[in-house]
């Protein structure tokens, strides 16, 4: 009974430390156990939430399993078709240069559908954030092989895992992006353990920065799972995931801001 | 002497069972329940309340953000 007493002293609203923001509504998540894409959706809407700009805000939802985005996170959003979110970011980002814009898509709708007009918003430079949830599938429609499923495996359409002379290489779009005059910063991160999703949250936090100093654009890739499409628990995919997205899709920042090297490199000077 | 202490509320209804924040808590606080919500998952709940330290590592991963954390030093 001392330890219930214990307990009810504790959670008291002076003690509280996490607490699910106000800027995801209520509604239920349509996704299934452990999928990535609720983690990613949470942090992204305290983000929204911690630099106030919850009505400053215009999300571009995809096509995929995060296709109803509008419905969890209380924004304002555009939807777009499949792979289109980057022009449609583009349009909303020239019209009200004022608010902060993001796309949030699939690695099917940004790598494959969507390839043209990524490359060619990275490459305008188009002043936007774009999150890229790469699950290495097509998770919405069953699990299908996606530009980014990695070589050996297994999808609804490659059961016996990716053949590369027979389907193709996969395709490191971050990396491609990285590469393109017009990005200014581009990282990828995950957010399966606790380290990772505060790696990610300072990630956004920065894009959000940026997008204020009208620099380029900011790229996210964030390496998810998709158990179901895996045909894993959440907790194998996450370690499947470690084991073979990664050594793919290494974790890290691909591109910083000059600015921001430089001011490493002066740091470090002084601390020399 | 002063000691951190933790608590956590899960959501029950609201949980999916996926066992994540689970195999995040640092302190084995958090097990799966025998019996399932309303939904049909077997939900987390805080087995051994005493243990937790209010870390947050829980609510950071869960994709359901169902947890909320407490903390206090007793
Ligand atoms: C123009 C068009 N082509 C094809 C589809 C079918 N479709 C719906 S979702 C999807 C793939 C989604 O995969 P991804 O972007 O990786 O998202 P995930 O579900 O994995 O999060 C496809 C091909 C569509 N809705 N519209
Ligand atoms: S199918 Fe995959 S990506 Fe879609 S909600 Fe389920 S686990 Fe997530
Ligand atoms: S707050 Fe930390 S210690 Fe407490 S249950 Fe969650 S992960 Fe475990
Ligand atoms: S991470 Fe969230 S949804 Fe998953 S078991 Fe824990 S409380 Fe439930
Ligand atoms: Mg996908």
């Amino acid at each position: 009974m001392a330890q219930a007493t214990g307990i009810k002293e504790i959670i008291k609203p002076e003690n509280l430390v996490y607490r699910k923001t106000k800027v995801m509504t209520d509604n239920i998540l349509s996704y299934c156990p452990g999928c990535g894409h609720g983690t990613a959706h949470r942090i992204l809407a305290e983000i929204i939430d911690e630099e106030g700009l919850q009505s400053e805000t215009i999300g571009i939802s995809p096509v995929g399993c995060s296709v109803l985005l509008y419905e969890f996170i209380d924004i304002d959003w555009q939807e777009a078709a499949h792979g289109r979110a980057p022009a449609l970011a583009t349009a909303i980002k020239r019209l009200l240069p004022d608010k902060f814009v993001f796309t949030y898509q699939g690695d099917g709708d940004l790598a494959a559908i969507g390839t043209a007009e990524t490359i060619h918003t990275c490459n305008r430079g188009e002043n936007i954030l774009i999150i890229f949830i790469n699950n290495g599938i097509y998770g919405m429609t069953g699990g299908q092989m996606a530009p980014t499923t990695l070589p050996g495996m297994k999808s609804s359409t490659s059961p016996y895992g990716r053949d590369v002379k027979l389907m193709g290489n996969p395709l490191k779009m971050t990396d491609i992006v990285a590469t393109l005059p017009g990005t200014y910063y581009v990282t990828r991160q995950s957010v399966h353990t606790p380290v990772n999703v505060r790696k990610t949250k300072k990630a956004i936090r920065k894009a959000v920065h940026y997008q204020k100093l009208n620099k380029g654009t900011c790229f996210i890739e964030i390496v998810s799972n998709c158990p179901s499409g895996w045909k894993m628990t959440p907790v194998e995919a996450n370690k499947w995931m470690e084991a073979n997205m990664f050594p793919f899709y290494p974790l890290g920042d691909l591109k910083v801001p000059a600015e921001e090297n430089a001011q490493k490199t002066t740091n470090s000077e002084k601390n020399d | 002497m002063a000691k951190i202490r933790g608590s956590i509320v899960v959501e029950i209804d609201r949980c999916k069972g996926c066992e994540v924040c689970m195999v995040s808590c640092p302190t084995g606080t958090i097990a799966m329940a025998k019996e399932v919500n309303h939904k049909g998952y077997f939900y987390a709940y805080p087995a051994h309340p005493e243990l937790c330290i209010g870390c947050a590592n829980c609510a950071m991963v869960c994709p359901d953000g169902v947890i909320t954390v407490y903390k206090t030093k007793i």
